[in-house]
């Protein structure tokens, strides 16, 4: 359901400020959300000065600078620095993206950061994505066929066939794309949101696949599919240019087209 | 229906004991979108499209009535707050029109690409202005 305000332990409050060292000449300012299981206390939201001049471009580093050099508390997931594992995945001066791909000179006033909009906290920066996981598996992201492969080698796709899953395979799970969408929020439990549709459709679109028919009928579903109202904040968001909105579209389209 | 993702607001502390997780922010901190905002105007203007529709029938059942309740109708949807309302019902309707239209084309497959979404977006919001204006004049200018 629809609940368009926090919970009453959910609401962030003022938190401390964490000024620039004197002499900083490019101050820029991080809001940064703080959440501490072991502190009974509301979410609250941190203030870090940092010297521009003694920082790397991107809120990644800014973030990795806070944590070396201010505040060592500061929880958040990170690992390969260059847009390739999704672990740094963010709500960044409003949107959701990967802080390694945001440039700190973006964001014109103050950066403000959250954690992915509409999850369960761990702490700080870090969502709980178990749910999301666990839709991911629900879609069997594998590929399935009861013809065996070829004795002598792999199954083979034509030119044609394998760049029907360009756009598709690209995606690296960060779970922007899902938790930007306003039906994800009021619905999650169901709807299984456009990172997993898209990874549903690029086993369904893949020539070697042959459980095309299994697949649809697993997602024949008001919650699971049909719950995406092509608000398109999916695509307006994912940090890799792909295109989950269109994924799912294209299942919506089998859907209508096996019906006759 | 219990929501499944009520268990995983529960958390544990260092010391093993059980917390409340925060649910984090998401309408108060999300960017109203291009995207976004389109189409929570597709369903607002639904849902005043439902209600204008109870005041249209009302209108016609008027009509129907008698000539006295007809001419109350006429001067309730005469007056300045009637103009008003009325005025929002029309562009209502040609935002819900001409959004609908661009809805039939991405289910048929078309203008997925964020540069095109961005695009019919904007030519929606243009051409529901531009309609309601020429409705409006052609009401109070030709007619």
């Amino acid at each position: 359901m629809a609940e368009l305000t926090l919970p009453k332990n959910s609401r962030v409050t003022q938190g401390k400020t964490y000024k620039a060292e004197p002499g900083a000449t490019r101050v820029k300012s991080f809001k940064v959300y703080r959440w501490n299981p072991d502190e009974d206390a509301n979410p609250r939201a941190d203030t870090y000065e940092i010297d521009l001049d003694k920082c790397g471009p991107m809120v990644l580093d800014a973030l990795i600078k806070i944590k070396n050099e201010i505040d060592p508390t500061l929880t958040f997931r990170r690992s390969c620095r260059e847009g390739i594992c999704g672990s740094c995945a963010m709500n960044i001066d409003g949107t959701n993206t990967l802080a390694c791909l945001k440039p700190i000179e973006e964001v014109k006033e103050a950066v403000n950061i959250n954690p992915l909009p509409h999850m369960p906290v761990v702490k700080d920066l870090v969502p709980d994505l178990n749910q999301a996981y666990a839709q991911y598996r629900s879609i069997e992201p594998w590929l399935q066929a009861e013809t065996p492969p070829p004795p002598d080698g792999e199954r083979k796709q034509s030119v044609e066939e394998r760049a029907e899953l360009d756009g598709l395979w690209e995606c690296i799970l960060c779970f922007c794309c899902t938790t930007s969408c306003p039906s994800y929020w009021w619905n999650g439990d169901r709807y299984l949101g456009p990172a997993v549709l898209m990874a549903a459709y690029r086993w369904i679109a893949d020539s070697r696949d042959e459980a095309t028919g299994k697949r649809l009928d697993a997602l024949e579903d008001p919650f699971k599919l049909y719950r995406c109202h092509t608000i398109m904040n999916c695509t307006q968001t994912c940090p890799k240019g792909l295109n989950p909105a269109k994924a799912i579209g294209k299942i919506k389209q089998m859907m209508a087209e096996r019906q006759g | 229906m219990q929501d499944v993702r009520e268990a995983l607001m529960q958390g544990r502390n260092s010391a093993g004991g059980t917390v409340r997780r925060p649910l984090s922010p998401h309408l108060q901190v999300y960017r109203p979108q291009i995207t976004s905002t389109l189409s929570i105007l597709h369903r607002i203007t639904g849902v005043a499209l439902s209600a204008g529709a109870i005041l249209l029938s009302l209108w016609l059942a008027a009509a129907a009535t008698s000539s006295g309740a007809f001419s109350v109708a006429q001067a309730i949807v005469g007056s300045v707050l009637g103009m008003i309302v009325l005025f929002g019902f029309t562009l209502a309707l040609f935002y819900h029109f001409c959004n609908g239209i661009r809805h039939l084309l991405w289910d048929a497959g078309f203008g997925f690409d964020l540069p095109s979404v961005h695009r019919s977006g904007k030519a929606v919001v243009l051409a529901a202005a531009g309609l309601t204006v020429l409705a409006w004049l052609i009401g109070l200018v030709v007619l």
